[in-house]
């Protein structure tokens, strides 16, 4: 059947300083560039190119230019370019359409509606660079009261506090599995988190067993519906054990990922066989309420012999807050919230762009509410989806979070141009793949240096806003909503937020 | 009961000597640090008596070196008996309940009774055995790889969903004492593995993922043995292995091991 879609890239190639030397060709996995030899020069096929930027960097000539197309439908506010393509995609196939990355909606970005205090005059800044500023974070769950038994001028500290993860900095590598990534990017955010005092998240696809010794310790491994590479000793290698019940970017729904990327390596991590869908089910089948989702964690908690803290993570929906106090409840550690705007390897279009809430909202809101129910010292907040930048950051920890985690933000640092094609397995940048020509192109310590580097700048500026507010210690900025205000915001997202507006 | 008091109970440290507990009101939570503690100390054969509820039983077992242990049980344990299961052998003396063998890895849990639901639900490995009937959505999502194949052989039948998501291993069902097959949706976003049937299913209570075809000669081979394991497995019954046989057999098996692959469009 004849296509009715436009490409979505045109490639420009400067003919004075292309020399045929076919390195577009060798780089590009979609198969856009090819040299014809009657003509003896490189041609391009605009309807295969991505917009990855893979070639335009690595041009040595700086001869390719890649940007949108400029042909055009008849403008139209209500039928985007982007709904006429889609539609006719499906018109095409009867598939349902298939996306990478996080939600690229103009949904409003909070955080950029938000802004910091600083000190004048009357509570002096301090300067990071020369004073102790403290961003160590401690995420599990706290004691209601800490018991103290005095014995003359000998006080013991009776409480024991049950097993917490300490982290050098409020980020945390957020689940990307491997088999959805490429195992050197695997590797790298493995490494990058024991080098700079951090955790990375297995996601559901298990922990490869020869990480294991060296990696596990910054480890969060993941438990999913698909149950995928679980066996007791992944639980017990790891520092903390994640039931992830929801993802921002397709709330409600499960995942598969596909056979191709399937390769022997990958089964072997998750227990299936090679070239087999990996399925995981919209639900955990033993998971239909509080009680269940508690008999889930306690049996976690059983199998690591009560040693590591559990965490449970769910999409920001609706209702989730009320969802959240009930995870509490039910023993959960850490609860971590995937915003609006989570990334993904693969998900329905459908559902990213239009299920879930933003995570700025979320974060406060759920702050709130275990605040209000008196138990927000039972568990640790991770905030997750959308994080973009360290101001980003700091703002989550003063509207409550404990902590952040990073996925699409880990990606870009290693080279991801988001170009939203991760669900074919051909990122030319060796991230979203498994093919071992293209993951071959990721250097796993060019990329762990990258991220590394990612966390130390973003500890500094982290720390040097908090030194502006004239605060030492992180913990005092957390969920400390007065040092934020609103720009340009309705009153209902004031609220929600629980900020004043700017000038208030 | 007071904790000194059943501190009595527990042997001191000979390993090759067996251990029993009386479960009788003692909270799941330290039920497992009693049996963790008797593993640690190298007792291979523990006896329960009098359970009544405790969860995840032989779950806390895990240790580097991959100990083994026997607990036998007597009374009604919990639910998610054997979750995460790292090579131990457990038998119940009595019915179970719900989550038997949830993500189990390996070893053996045989029941002499029935089971409830999602049993064996995302076992890699290992065998359970149940003599009679089990509960809903029995070996949801199953998997093998390689040579790690999870085994389930249930007496009697079971309850709809049986095998949903299966990615792997097997499942065979006997209906002894001529119980028919009365589950729906057996099957569904089947993917890998086998379901064995001794008796009829109709084509209306399979998922559509599913294909029914008659035993080939490897597998009447896999039945013997496995059906075998199970007959040994429950002398008291005095089962004739090959009256068993002599039933016909259909086997459940998915069409695709990618069946969503026509799904998605780019």
């Amino acid at each position: 059947m004849k296509s009715f879609l436009f490409p979505e890239f045109q490639v420009f190639r400067d003919e004075n300083l292309c020399d045929q030397c076919r390195g577009c060709e060798r780089q590009c996995a979609f198969g856009t560039h090819r040299y014809d030899e009657t003509q003896d020069r490189m041609i391009s096929d605009d309807f295969k190119c991505a917009g990855c930027q893979r070639c335009v960097i690595f041009c040595p000539k700086g001869a390719i230019t890649i940007r949108p197309t400029p042909s055009s439908y008849r403008p139209n506010a209500n039928w985007s370019r982007e709904k006429i393509e889609d539609l006719k995609r499906q018109a095409e196939t009867g598939g349902v359409i298939l996306t990478g990355c996080g939600n690229d909606k103009p949904f409003r970005i909070y955080w950029d509606h938000i802004v910091l205090n600083a000190s004048q005059v009357t509570n002096p800044s301090i300067d990071p660079l020369r004073e102790p500023m403290e961003l160590r974070t401690f995420l599990g769950s706290k004691p209601d009261f800490i018991d103290l038994k005095v014995d003359g001028d000998h006080v013991d500290i009776d409480t024991r506090i049950g097993p917490n993860l300490m982290i050098e900095a409020p980020i945390l590598f957020s689940a990307m599995s491997y088999g959805a990534i490429s195992y050197n990017a695997f590797n790298a955010l493995a490494r990058a988190a024991c080098s700079s005092g951090t955790f990375f998240n297995t996601g559901e696809g298990g922990l490869p067993r020869e990480m294991r010794e060296e990696f596990g310790r910054c480890a969060i491994v993941q438990v999913a519906s698909g149950r995928f590479g679980i066996d007791a000793e992944y639980l017990n290698c790891a520092a903390a054990v994640e039931i992830k019940v929801g993802q921002g970017a397709k709330p409600g729904i499960g995942g598969h990922l596909p056979g191709e990327k399937v390769s022997q390596s990958v089964a072997s991590t998750r227990m299936i066989p090679a070239g087999a869908d990996a399925i995981s089910p919209a639900p955990h089948h033993d998971i239909y309420s509080i009680e269940d989702l508690s008999m889930l964690i306690h049996a976690l908690k059983e199998a690591t012999n009560y040693e590591k803290p559990i965490s449970v993570k769910i999409a920001a929906v609706h209702n989730f807050a009320a969802i959240a106090s009930g995870i509490v409840r039910a023993g959960a550690d850490i609860i971590a919230i995937d915003g609006l705007r989570g990334g993904t390897g693969a998900a329905p279009k459908a559902i990213r762009d239009n299920v879930g809430i933003p995570i700025e909202l979320a974060i406060s809101s759920l702050d709130r509410r275990l605040r209000d129910e008196g138990i927000r010292n039972r568990c640790s907040i991770i905030a997750a989806g959308g994080t973009r930048c360290s101001a980003d950051v700091i703002k989550a920890i003063a509207l409550g979070a404990d902590a952040v985690y990073i996925g699409t933000a880990a990606l870009v640092a290693m080279g991801c141009n988001l170009c939203q094609k991760c669900y074919t397995g051909k990122c030319n940048w060796g991230i979203c793949t498994q093919d071992p020509r293209l993951s071959g192109r990721l250097n796993t310590d060019i990329a762990a240096m990258r991220l590394s580097n990612l966390l130390a700048a973003w500890s500094h500026e982290i720390k040097e806003m908090l030194g502006g507010m004239g605060i030492n210690a992180l913990e005092s900025l957390r969920g400390n909503r007065d040092h934020l205000r609103g720009v340009g915001l309705y009153e209902w997202e004031l609220d929600v937020l629980g900020i004043k507006g700017a000038g208030e | 009961m007071a904790r000194a008091e059943l501190d009595e109970s527990v042997p001191r440290w000979d390993p090759m000597e067996q251990a029993e507990i009386d479960a009788r009101g003692i909270a799941t939570r330290e039920l497992n640090d009693r049996l963790r503690d008797l593993m640690k100390a190298g007792i291979e054969h523990v006896v329960l008596k009098n359970v009544c509820g405790q969860r995840y039983i032989g779950t806390r077992l895990y240790t580097p070196e991959k100990k083994k242990m026997e607990i036998e049980i007597f009374g009604t344990p919990g639910n998610d008996l054997g979750a995460f299961l790292y090579g131990h052998n457990i038998r119940v003396h009595g019915n179970a309940q719900d989550g038997v063998g949830n993500t189990m890895d390996d070893g053996e849990i045989v029941v002499e009774g029935r089971a409830g639901d999602v049993l064996g639900m995302s076992m890699r490995g290992g065998k359970i055995f149940i003599r009679d009937n089990v509960g809903y959505r029995t070996a949801l999502h199953m998997k093998e790889f390689e040579d790690k194949k999870p085994l389930l052989v249930i007496g009697g039948t079971s309850q709809d969903f049986l095998g949903e998501y299966m990615a792997g291993g097997t499942v065979i069902l006997l209906g002894l004492g001529d119980r028919t097959h009365l589950a729906n949706h057996i099957g569904t976003g089947m993917h890998g593995g086998a379901i064995y049937l001794r008796g009829a299913v109709d084509p209306s209570q399979v998922g559509k993922e599913v294909a029914i075809s008659p035993l080939s000669d490897p597998d009447r081979e896999l039945l013997k043995k496995h059906v075998g394991e199970f007959v040994s497995n429950f002398p008291e019954l005095n089962l004739d292995l090959s009256e068993i046989m002599k039933k016909e057999f259909v086997r459940l098996s998915p069409r695709s091991k990618r069946p969503y692959e026509k799904l998605y469009t780019y």
